[in-house]
């Protein structure tokens, strides 16, 4: 009967959402911003069509087209609607597909969550990027930054394995790539950013990275290095 | 259990006024203490100690920080009035977009008005192309939430105040009625709303600051 019809295409319908029928990322192997995302569906299940942009000098219709405001990676596409700015598509797929909760159900603990999120984000990386970049006394003093503000996102850690509790969550994604990038910035830029003043932070990193989940996804370590060697020659030639 | 509910804040601050506008749009009474920018309080650096800034919202003796996490706080908490939608990509749509007003349009706006000449004329056109994209995202609509304020507009607000009083300022004219009509349109709209439905009697002389009305009260 119709009826019948009826209620096996909404299931039907119902299944594909779930399974993220209809979702694309376009990304780029070299960023983290992208690889969170990443994080995010995989820890949810989801599959999805990925589409890698021949970046960092050619940036295609397709990207500019569903991202005209920042013309960036990442941008998820679902059924035809873009969402970009990464932390944002973490919270939309947190938001879409209920099952594996990335962020806490109490209220007050979902906004300590995205405190320390948008932290690492407008605090640490800027810094870091900053370290990166420059040489000389301009340098010394973005270290000196980077490394106090990964002190404060330590406090964050508050003797927990992850900040997610037992279990990663919103801030293990939104920020442990970090551990991976501050390293690579230290190898290329000759500075320290993590070290035994930042103990329990260091372990969190290692401890996050190693998860199979999350190391499925890692981009191959000595192919990061040359791409981001290849950014410090351009960037630092720029400056002087 | 009696709700207690505090806001640090400044008169002045625009990030204040988001949680302000957040708490009255659901009719939330609360302990409003205003802080000296100068001479922070030791109960502000005790509840802020990574930022130390206001504004910090204190419920039931827990302090949430940053104002747009402060607004989803107070959003997930009370849920009359919604603020966020409640369909998930609009719901991405509208963070998007505060978060567009804070990264790219608010600092955009301010180095136009800091510099002078020849290097002014270059941010301007930055200015304008990212009030553009605001334009484009009001058609058709009353406010950025809609037929409602929501995030976006809560988010956007101090675009009705600071921009007119850089304005008068300066004497350089950014959003006009011929350049930016659905904008100039949803400032009028806005500040009609928090002052009038918000507020129906507000209980002190609204501060004057360079001969426009701070939207506080």
């Amino acid at each position: 009967t119709t009826k019948t019809l009826d209620c096996s295409a909404a299931t039907k319908r119902l299944l594909q959402e779930m399974a993220g029928e209809g979702v694309k990322l376009i990304g780029f192997w070299g960023s983290p911003f992208a690889l969170r995302v990443k994080w995010a569906l995989k820890l949810k299940e989801i599959q999805y069509e990925y589409l890698e942009e021949d970046l960092p000098y050619k940036k295609s219709d397709m990207l500019l087209k569903y991202n005209p405001v920042y013309k960036k990676v990442p941008v998820l596409v679902h059924d035809e609607k873009p969402i970009a700015e990464s932390l944002v598509i973490i919270e939309y797929i947190e938001d879409k597909w209920k099952q594996n909760p990335l962020l806490p159900e109490d209220p007050y603990e979902r906004a300590k969550a995205r405190f320390w999120a948008k932290f690492a984000d407008e605090k640490c990386v800027p810094a870091i990027m900053l370290a990166f970049r420059t040489t000389g006394e301009a340098q010394e003093k973005a270290v000196r930054e980077a490394r106090e503000h990964l002190k404060t996102l330590e406090s964050g850690l508050a003797g927990k394995r992850f900040f997610g509790g037992e279990s990663i969550g919103f801030v293990d994604i939104a920020a442990g790539w970090i551990g991976i990038w501050a390293r690579v910035t230290e190898e290329i830029a000759g500075i320290k950013l993590i070290d035994e003043e930042v103990a329990l932070l260091d372990t969190w990193f290692k401890d996050f990275l190693e998860l199979p989940v999350i190391k499925e996804c890692l981009p191959p370590r000595d192919r990061l290095l040359e791409l981001n060697q290849g950014f410090h020659k351009m960037l630092t030639a720029a400056s002087t | 259990m009696a709700e207690e509910v505090k806001l640090f804040k400044t008169w002045s601050s625009p990030y204040g006024l988001r949680a302000v506008w957040a708490l009255k749009l659901k009719g939330i009474e609360y302990e409003s203490i205003d802080e000296d920018h100068d001479n922070k309080s030791p109960q502000l650096l005790q509840y802020n100690p990574v930022h130390k800034k206001i504004p910090v919202l204190i419920h039931n003796g827990k302090p949430v920080a940053e104002s747009l996490v402060i607004v989803e706080y107070i959003d997930e908490t009370w849920k009359q009035n919604p603020i966020l939608p409640q369909d998930p990509y609009e719901c991405a749509t509208a963070c998007f977009w505060a978060k567009f007003g804070d990264e790219k349009v608010l600092p955009s706006i301010w180095r136009v008005f800091i510099q002078e000449g020849k290097a002014q004329e270059e941010l301007l056109g930055q200015a304008m192309e990212n009030l553009k994209f605001l334009e484009e995202q009001l058609e058709g609509k009353v406010f950025f939430g809609g037929e409602k304020i929501g995030l976006v507009d809560i988010a956007l607000g101090w675009i009705a105040n600071l921009t007119c009083m850089l304005e008068e300022i300066s004497g350089l004219k950014l959003i006009t009625q011929e350049k930016f009509p659905l904008l100039f349109g949803w400032m009028q709209n806005f500040v009609c709303t928090v002052f009038v439905c918000l507020n129906p009697k507000p209980t002190e002389r609204p501060r004057q600051l360079g001969g426009l009305q701070a939207l506080d009260y």
